[in-house]
């Protein structure tokens, strides 16, 4: 959810390596010491919340961290990756990697604390993880509009703000193309809110209803700038954009970067009211994984109200343990573009699956697109 | 004794040439499946076909030539002057000069790249240099214009190296020769100091057209999305729709059009007689 292609380089480069080399963060342990291989987002994680857990349980953990859900799922799909713990957003990855056998079912018996979670939004994963087999809820968020306000009052005062109107139609989207409008650069991510926006179904692999997306897109492609592999925060905060689609984690960020800078640059985001995609962060354990029972405890640890409060204190994402929000700090709490009113969550959508062909059939509209040819 | 001496030449090639480029045949001919890894092992040809007959991806190789050819010229363009005005510098210069043509080489490839979006980009350093002399700005982050920027600047030195030491080769007395005997400054150009550079300047267009062919990482960072390039949609068969196959076949066939000019290089002219 956080950076869906940024630098596949990168990746390519990581997971080449980690062929030549694998298992790369499995280096045989000394026989007693117990230890877990966390391999997660970057920046998403309560330092002292692994200090904690090391403390109170001697396990050690080794924590490494990717920025694109291509680096983790080709290394897992490529096979021993050496870890434990991953935390794969709940589509695509998550499911595909249940569907390729990559991961272990969790033992509800040893994680107990899955009990605090949300029982509406487990249930909305299952679209990604039938019966809840194979991952815990780790933080949360959707897909919407970053703005600069600023920008959108004197360019476009009367555009609306709580619609994919003021992005998706080509007269406001003319107005901001002055100011910048950049898209993530994922089909996945965008294909689904226009499709809701156009009133068909977010999850239709239809081919009409992907020509009606492109017929869409391309009304207001003179308009884009740029599109993003990982999410618009630098480009949002700096002033470079300011109107993007992007993930609600992203523009809270870039919002509070802009506050640090300092230069009066202001972004909101919004959740719009035809409805957001809904993408869940999932801790999971690789089917490979040799320490199996230690990444259970890390997961049920992690799942504590007061560890998992902490951690949305830290990332500013929101989660999904209910029983937590006591101790979230209140300028998180309530502030709904991360913990939004339940009037905007009853308008949440969640994807699922998308079969082979037409993931490339929606991967080709988006090259196309792209290219603008 | 001399097998010996080839020896280490043999095992790079065999392990760091020949065995991935076998590694990506057979993954190319298997079969894409929801497993780990996602593909069964098969001898399908499927993948290759598809690669060759789907007109999508001939867009992606059309595209990713058209900038290669692009920035190969543009490189000769620029980087011809430069290597016959080195070579024909007194010694103490001409290694100076040498050294700072090598010195972008000391830092690393990414960082360089990171740089220029610094200076490109909509508040970069170049847009506030010309703001300061009262230029408009000019939005160059995300376009052809800054992809060419970055390409010829990371690939210039590739085609300066090779030209330059054949350049510098060059026997002078045979130009004045040519100029004694009434020939004009271009006529001693095309007829002399060209043909003897041959051999140097088809080594420097290998150098960069072959790798910018298959150029991924400076179109991605620098580029706009207006060109599809063959680098971009190997990744996207790979990372995006996980058909490690179809991704294998492209990569195939991408080598296979790379060792064509390359041969071509090599059959070159020797030169140097005229």
């Amino acid at each position: 959810m956080k950076g869906v292609s940024a630098m596949r380089f990168l990746s390519a480069v990581l997971l080449g390596a980690s062929l030549l080399l694998s298992p790369p963060a499995a280096a045989p342990a000394r026989a007693q010491e117990r230890v877990v291989n966390v391999y997660n987002w970057s920046d998403y994680i309560d330092p002292y919340a692994i200090d904690r857990f090391q403390r109170e349980t001697g396990i050690r953990v080794r924590y490494d961290v990717y920025d694109s859900l291509e680096t983790l799922e080709a290394k897992l799909l490529a096979g021993k990756s050496g870890y434990d713990i991953v935390v794969p957003t709940s589509e695509p990855s998550f499911s595909r990697l249940i569907r390729a056998g990559a991961l272990a079912p969790l033992d509800a018996a040893r994680i107990p604390h899955l009990a605090n979670l949300d029982p509406t939004m487990m249930s909305q994963v299952k679209s990604s993880d039938p019966g809840n087999k194979f991952g815990a809820i780790y933080l949360w968020g959707t897909t919407g509009i970053g703005y600069n306000a600023a920008k959108l009052a004197a360019l476009a005062p009367d555009a609306p703000r709580d619609s994919w109107d003021l992005l998706l139609k080509p007269e406001n989207a003319k107005r901001m193309a002055k100011c910048g409008i950049v898209l993530l650069d994922s089909a996945i991510d965008v294909i689904p809110s226009v499709l809701r926006w156009l009133g068909r179904d977010p999850n239709s692999t239809d081919s009409q209803d992907l020509a009606a997306v492109e017929s869409a897109l391309r009304g207001i492609r003179p308009y884009i700038r740029a599109f993003i592999g990982g999410g618009a925060v630098e480009q949002l905060a700096s002033g470079e954009a300011c109107l993007a689609l992007n993930y609600s984690g992203d523009v809270i960020q870039a919002a509070a970067r802009a506050e640090e800078a300092g230069k009066g640059i202001q972004i909101r985001y919004i959740v719009p009211k035809e409805g957001a995609q809904l993408a869940f962060d999932m801790l999971a354990i690789p089917a490979d994984a040799l320490h199996k029972s230690e990444a259970m405890e890390l997961i049920n640890f992690l799942l504590k109200p007061d560890v998992m409060a902490g951690i949305t204190n830290q990332v500013r994402y929101p989660n999904a343990i209910p029983i937590s929000n006591s101790s979230i700090k209140p300028d998180i709490l309530n502030d709904p573009g991360i913990y939004p009113p339940q009037s905007v969550r009853d308008r949440f959508f969640t994807i699922g699956a998308v079969p082979p062909e037409a993931t490339r059939a929606r991967s080709r509209m988006w090259a196309r697109l792209k290219s603008g040819g | 004794m001399r097998t010996l001496f080839l020896a280490p030449l043999w095992a790079w090639l065999t392990l760091f040439v020949a065995a991935p480029a076998l590694l990506i045949a057979v993954i190319a001919l298997a079969i894409p499946a929801d497993t780990v890894p996602p593909f069964r092992l098969a001898l399908a040809p499927d993948a290759l076909i598809q690669a060759l007959t789907d007109s999508f991806y001939w867009h992606g190789f059309l595209g990713s030539l058209r900038i290669a050819a692009i920035s190969t010229l543009a490189c000769l363009a620029i980087g011809y002057p430069m290597a016959l005005a080195i070579a024909r510098t007194s010694a103490r210069w001409r290694g100076l000069l040498l050294a700072i043509v090598i010195l972008p080489f000391w830092s690393g490839f990414l960082l360089r790249i990171t740089a220029w979006i610094g200076i490109l980009r909509d508040e970069g350093y170049l847009n506030a240099i010309l703001s300061a002399v009262g230029i408009a700005k000019i939005q160059l982050m995300n376009t052809d214009a800054a992809m060419f920027i970055g390409i010829i600047y990371c690939y210039l030195p590739f085609l300066i190296l090779p030209l330059e030491s054949r350049l510098s080769s060059a026997d002078r007395s045979l130009e004045q020769a040519a100029a004694d005997l009434g020939a004009t400054p271009v006529r001693v150009f095309v007829h002399v100091t060209l043909p003897h550079s041959l051999p140097g300047m088809f080594a420097g267009l290998a150098l960069v057209f072959i790798p910018v062919t298959g150029e991924y990482v400076i179109p991605e960072l620098l580029g706009g999305p207006s060109s599809i390039t063959i680098g971009r949609v190997i990744a996207d068969e790979f990372f995006n729709n996980n058909d490690w196959p179809q991704a294998s076949a492209l990569a195939l066939i991408l080598l296979a059009a790379l060792v064509l000019p390359a041969t071509i290089a090599r059959r070159a002219p020797r030169g140097g007689r005229i």
